[in-house]
C-alpha cells in the first residue's frame, strides 16, 4: 500500500495532467475536435450515466464479457489440465493448437457475425477465442510444473488418480490458473468491445462506434474512460477472490505481518 | 481355550520370521541402454535397519524406488513380506530427500493426508495427526504451512507423515542430507527413538558412511555405477539405543568405519575417476 504522502503525490500528478490538458484546450493550444476538454468528457459521462439507456449498454457488455470469460476460461482450464495430464494427447494436438493460436482473433469477428448473427453470441464467441488460449496455456503449464517428489509422495501416501488431481495437480496449477484468470478479464472485455464495435445495436463498444461515426471525439474518450473503470472494477473483484482462494503463498504471509 | 480363539491369536504373516520383510532378488534397474544396477540381491529382516551406501550415481535410489513400486525393474523381483511388489506398494512409508510436503497444506493437513487418502475417517485421522505432530516435537505447529517451518521442522513433519499409517517397511532416500550437521544429528536420534518404539524394517539410502553405521543394524556397500552391484554387507553390532552424536567417538565405531571404508573407498575413487 502506498503511504499517504505518496497518495497525495499521485493525486497531484493527476490534477496537474488534467489541469494542463484543460488549459491547453481552453487557450486553443489543443484542438477540441481531436482532444476534447476533460470537463467536456466528464459532462458527457454524466449525461450517459443519467440516461436510463446507459445501464442497458453496460449490462449488455457485461453479459457478453462474463459469458465469454466463463466459457473461455472453463474450456481453457479443462483442456489445459487434460493435456497437462496426458503428454501423448498434448503431443498429438500440439500442431493444431499452435495453428489455431496463431490466427489473429480479430479477423474471426466477421465469421462469428455470419455464424451467430449481430446479437450477443457473436461477441461472446470472440471473447471466448481470446480468453481460451491464455487460460489453456497457463493451466497446461501449471499442471506440468508439478513437483515430482510431491507427486510421488502423494502416490505413496495412497492417492489415486482423482485424489492426485485434487490434492496435487490442481493446487500446483492454481497460482498459474489464477494469474491467467486476471489477465483474461481484460481480454474478455476486448473481445466483447471489438465484437460490438464491428457490428451491434447495443453495448459500450456500440456507443464508441456511434460517437466515432459522427466524429464525436468527446464520446469516444468518454467511452474509453467508462471502459477503463469497467475493467478496473472487474479486476478488483478477481483480486478479492484470489486473496481468499490462495492462502498458503509465502508473499501472502509477508503482507499479513507487515 | 477354543479352536477359534487359538486361530485368532495365531501368528500373522508379518510375524513369520522365515519371510524377510524385504526381499530383493537379482534386481536389475535400467533406463534404455543404461544399466544402473545389475543383479542385486539383498534381504531385510523384519525389524532390521539396513543402510545402503555407495558412491554418487551408483543407482542406490533406483533400488529404493523399485522397492517402493515407483519404478519397474528391468529384471529380477522385489517382494515385501513374501508378496511381490507390483505398482506402488501400500505397505511402505517413504521419506524423501527433497521437501515433499504439499506446500498448500498445513502441517496438520500434511500429516493426516495418508490416513485420509487410505480411507480413514477424518476425525480419527485428525486426532492421530495431532498426536504424531506432538510425537515429533511439533505440538503447536499444526496450522503452519511448510514455508513457515525450518528445514528440520519440515523433516519432522515428513517423518510424521510417513509413519502415521504404520507402514510395514520404511524407505528413506538420503532423508537428512540437506540439513545442517547439528539438525541432522537431532533428526537421526529422533528417527531412532521413533523406530525403537515400534521396530519395523528400514531401508536407508545414504552416501554418508557415518550415518549408515550410526543408524544401521547392517550396512550394504554398492559398487560404482553403471551396472552397480553389491560389494559386501557388514553387521553393525553396536548397542542400542544409540546416541548418534556420541557414538561416533567410540573405538568400535571407528573400527567399523575403517573396515567398511576400505571397501567403499575403491568404489568412490572409481566413481570420481568416471565423472572427472
Amino acid at each position: 500500500m502506498p503511504r499517504p504522502a505518496d497518495r497525495l503525490i499521485q493525486v497531484a500528478i493527476l490534477v496537474v495532467l488534467l489541469g494542463a490538458w484543460e488549459t491547453a484546450t481552453r487557450t486553443g493550444l489543443l484542438d477540441v475536435f481531436f482532444f476534447p476538454a476533460p470537463s467536456a468528457i466528464g459532462l458527457k459521462i454524466a449525461e450517459w450515466v443519467s440516461d436510463a439507456g446507459f445501464l442497458r449498454h453496460v449490462s449488455i457488455t457485461l453479459t457478453e464479457t462474463v459469458l465469454g470469460y466463463l466459457i473461455g476460461t472453463g474450456l481453457g482450464i479443462g483442456l489445459g489440465i487434460a493435456l497437462g495430464l496426458s503428454p501423448r494427447l498434448a503431443t498429438i494436438l500440439d500442431p493444431f493448437i499452435k495453428v489455431l493460436n496463431s490466427v489473429p482473433r480479430v479477423v474471426l469477428a466477421p465469421l462469428f457475425v455470419l455464424w451467430f448473427g449481430l446479437g450477443l453470441w457473436s461477441k461472446v464467441a470472440l471473447a471466448v477465442t481470446l480468453v481460451f488460449f491464455i487460460t489453456f496455456f497457463n493451466a497446461y503449464q501449471g499442471v506440468r510444473e508439478v513437483n515430482r517428489a510431491v507427486l510421488n509422495n502423494a502416490r505413496i501416501l495412497g492417492a489415486g488418480r482423482g485424489q492426485l488431481l485434487r490434492h496435487v495437480y490442481l493446487p500446483t496449477a492454481a497460482s498459474w490458473i489464477l494469474s491467467s484468470l486476471r489477465t483474461s478479464v481484460g481480454f474478455a472485455v476486448v473481445g466483447a468491445i471489438i465484437g460490438e464495435y464491428l457490428g451491434s445495436s447495443a453495448g459500450l463498444g456500440h456507443l464508441i462506434a456511434q460517437a466515432e461515426g459522427v466524429f464525436d471525439a468527446t464520446g469516444v474518450f468518454a467511452g474509453i474512460v467508462v471502459l477503463s473503470v469497467f475493467v478496473l472494477l472487474l479486476d478488483r473483484i478477481l483480486d478479492w477472490t484470489e486473496k481468499r482462494l490462495i492462502t498458503w503463498r509465502p508473499n501472502q504471509e509477508a503482507e499479513a505481518t507487515a | 481355550m477354543s479352536v477359534q480363539t487359538l486361530a485368532r491369536i495365531g501368528p500373522t504373516p508379518q510375524a513369520d520370521p522365515q519371510v524377510p520383510a524385504v526381499r530383493i532378488d537379482r534386481l536389475t534397474m535400467a533406463f534404455g541402454r543404461f544399466t544402473a544396477v545389475k543383479d542385486l540381491s539383498l534381504q531385510v529382516a523384519d525389524g532390521e535397519f539396513l543402510a545402503i551406501v555407495g558412491p554418487t550415481g551408483c543407482g542406490k535410489s533406483t533400488v529404493l524406488n523399485a522397492v517402493a513400486g515407483l519404478l519397474t525393474p528391468a529384471a529380477g523381483a522385489v517382494a515385501i513380506q513374501g508378496r511381490p511388489v507390483r505398482g506402488i506398494d501400500r505397505r511402505i512409508g517413504y521419506l524423501f530427500q527433497q521437501d515433499a510436503l504439499m506446500p498448500w497444506k498445513t502441517a496438520l493437513e500434511n500429516v493426516e493426508l495418508g490416513p485420509v487418502l487410505r480411507g480413514d475417517d477424518r476425525a480419527g485421522a485428525r486426532a492421530r495427526a495431532q498426536e504424531w505432530l506432538a510425537k515429533v516435537g511439533l505440538a503447536g505447529f499444526e496450522q503452519r504451512y511448510p514455508h513457515q517451518l525450518s528445514g528440520g521442522q519440515k523433516k519432522r513433519v515428513q517423518l510424521a507423515q510417513a509413519l502415521i499409517y504404520e507402514p510395514e517397511v520404511i524407505l528413506m532416500d538420503e532423508p537428512f542430507s540437506a540439513l545442517d550437521i547439528h539438525t541432522r544429528h537431532l533428526m537421526q536420534t529422533e528417527l531412532l527413538r521413533l523406530w525403537q518404539e515400534r521396530r519395523r524394517a528400514v531401508v536407508l539410502i545414504t552416501h554418508d558412511l557415518e550415518e549408515a553405521i550410526a543408524l544401521g543394524d547392517r550396512v550394504a556397500v554398492l559398487s560404482a555405477g553403471p551396472s552397480s552391484r553389491l560389494v559386501g554387507t557388514f553387521d553393525i553390532p553396536l548397542q542400542r539405543p544409540r546416541n548418534v552424536a556420541e557414538i561416533k567417538l567410540e573405538p568400535r565405531f571407528l573400527d567399523l568405519y575403517r573396515q567398511i571404508w576400505t571397501c567403499l573407498k575403491g568404489e568412490v575413487e572409481k566413481s570420481y575417476a568416471q565423472t572427472r
